[in-house]
């Protein structure tokens, strides 16, 4: 009982110490862990496997560096999986401090694959105001990308050339941290009918799975964990599968820490009732 | 294990615990890099703008395409900080009525599209389990939402079926947010054992 008392009363900060050596000890020792694929995963990367060669995948970066580890690891397996088969990258940005993540990701994995700019992928950057983006690529791409990230014209660079609006584009993937995707199922699913494949930060994740449901999303790649599981499809482990033992361990703890909280809460409770009574 | 060099891994280093150390307690540190990060955020949210844009919507169109209609989009854009004189305030109301407009008119006919899918999702198309789950679920919590009936008798029953519906749904958003907040962590101690320290490959 007394141990139950005092550990209501605890100091958060042993909470934080205690989570924090299950995060660090885990990326230390690096023990197995298991990476099990979920279908809403396995689905988004099956459709882009089927795709055909050359077809356009426009990627949306509307995540900033406060969503870095739950989304980079995913644009980059991505990135890895488009080059791979020969398909295109599209870029741009809906949330401009998520500008130089984007590209940062898709510089890396291109030089890491040999792809050319202009020729296999291209980073046309951030342009204001989402949703007339949205609904005017349904119309023309260059009324709102009439150059790429560096000021250079879109007509300049080959695999530009015929593309025009979503007709050309065979899947969007959304990188999401906010609610921008709910535009994007909206304006460019909706009204275009266009493809769409969605990465939620878990926080999100959980409103976006009625999506998915409905068939209004082809997949959805959920947080650290939906990442992980696209590294492995990806056939290259990286930082997501990494940090998945601590995740595992972490949540463990705080599923510990939550029965502890509520047992000695019951507990505290009998006592004042009891205190109460007499 | 090699300590980084580069001096520029060191402030982020030195950032990430700044930051941390809030956790302990709120001091000097915590708040240098608080307002660091609101100014530089601002900062560079401000220079996007300006390239991708100032540059690239309205300075191009002008200079070089002498399209002048971007004038139109200027002028509305400008009328906006009318707001902070109080005596021609009112003009902002102009491009907030264009952008409400636009915006609704744009809307409307997606939300239809948007809502009918999320509805027909909702129907019993085959007799399975999950299916079942759906109807009751979605039946059970709109009922816990009516209150022009009070809830007791059958309405009451429905009503609490709603809520643990209601329930479940908080519980797997708190624990995907655990997730998220971890990930985070989990990402800054990646960093600082790997980019820093050089303890992990």
């Amino acid at each position: 009982m007394n141990f139950f008392l005092k550990l209501s009363k605890i100091d958060r900060r042993f909470i934080y110490l205690f989570i924090a050596l299950v995060v660090v000890l885990p990326l230390i020792l690096k023990p197995k862990f298991p990476v099990v694929v979920s279908k809403p995963v396995q689905d988004v990367y099956d459709y882009i496997e089927k795709l055909p060669e050359g077809s356009n995948v426009l990627i949306s970066i509307d995540y900033d560096a406060a969503s870095m580890p739950e989304q980079q690891p995913f644009l980059e397996a991505l990135l890895r999986q488009l080059f791979k088969n020969k398909l295109k990258p599209i870029l741009i940005v809906q949330w401009q401090l998520g500008a130089p993540l984007g590209t940062m990701g898709l510089e890396k994995i291109a030089k890491e694959m040999g792809a050319e700019y202009g020729k296999d992928y291209i980073n046309l950057g951030y342009r204001p105001g989402y949703v007339a983006q949205m609904v005017g690529i349904g119309k023309e791409i260059r009324d709102f990308f009439k150059v790429d990230y560096k000021n250079i014209p879109l007509d300049s660079f080959p695999m530009m050339k015929n593309v025009h609006n979503y007709n050309d584009i065979a899947l969007l993937v959304g990188l999401e941290a906010g609610a921008t995707y709910l535009a994007w199922i909206e304006y460019a699913g909706g009204r275009f009918k266009q493809k769409i494949a969605l990465a939620l930060n878990a926080v999100s994740a959980p409103d976006a799975y009625y999506f998915y449901q409905s068939g209004q999303i082809v997949g959805l790649v959920g947080g650290m964990k939906g990442a992980a599981e696209y590294e492995v499809l990806v056939d290259k482990p990286d930082l997501a599968v990494a940090g998945m033992a601590s995740q595992s361990y972490s949540h463990l703890v705080i599923i510990l820490f939550i029965i502890l909280g509520n047992i000695a809460y019951f507990i505290e409770k009998g006592m004042k009732n009891k205190e109460g009574g007499k | 294990m090699a300590i980084s060099t580069n001096f520029w891994i060191w402030i982020a280093a030195l950032l990430t615990l700044a930051i941390y150390s809030f956790l302990y307690k709120d001091n000097p540190f915590y708040k240098f890099a608080e307002y660091l990060l609101v100014g530089i955020s601002i900062g560079y949210g401000i220079s996007i703008y300006w390239h991708n844009t100032i540059i690239t919507k309205v300075y191009n169109p002008l200079v070089y395409d002498k399209n002048f209609l971007v004038l139109i989009p200027l002028l509305l854009g400008l009328l906006m900080f009318s707001r902070f004189f109080k005596n021609v305030s009112y003009l902002s109301r102009i491009p907030i009525a264009f952008v409400v407009g636009a915006g609704t008119g744009l809307s409307v006919p997606s939300s239809f599209e948007f809502l009918f899918k999320q509805i027909y999702a909702t129907m019993p198309l085959k007799l399975d389990i999950g299916s079942l789950i759906i109807v009751v679920g979605v039946i059970s919590t709109l009922v816990y939402f009516f209150f022009s009936l009070e809830h007791k008798g059958f309405v009451g029953k429905v009503s609490k079926v709603g809520i643990t519906f209601i329930m479940v749904a908080f519980g797997a958003a708190f624990g995907y947010t655990i997730m998220a907040r971890v990930s985070l962590f989990i990402g800054r101690i990646q960093f600082l054992l790997s980019d820093w320290l050089g303890i992990i490959k």
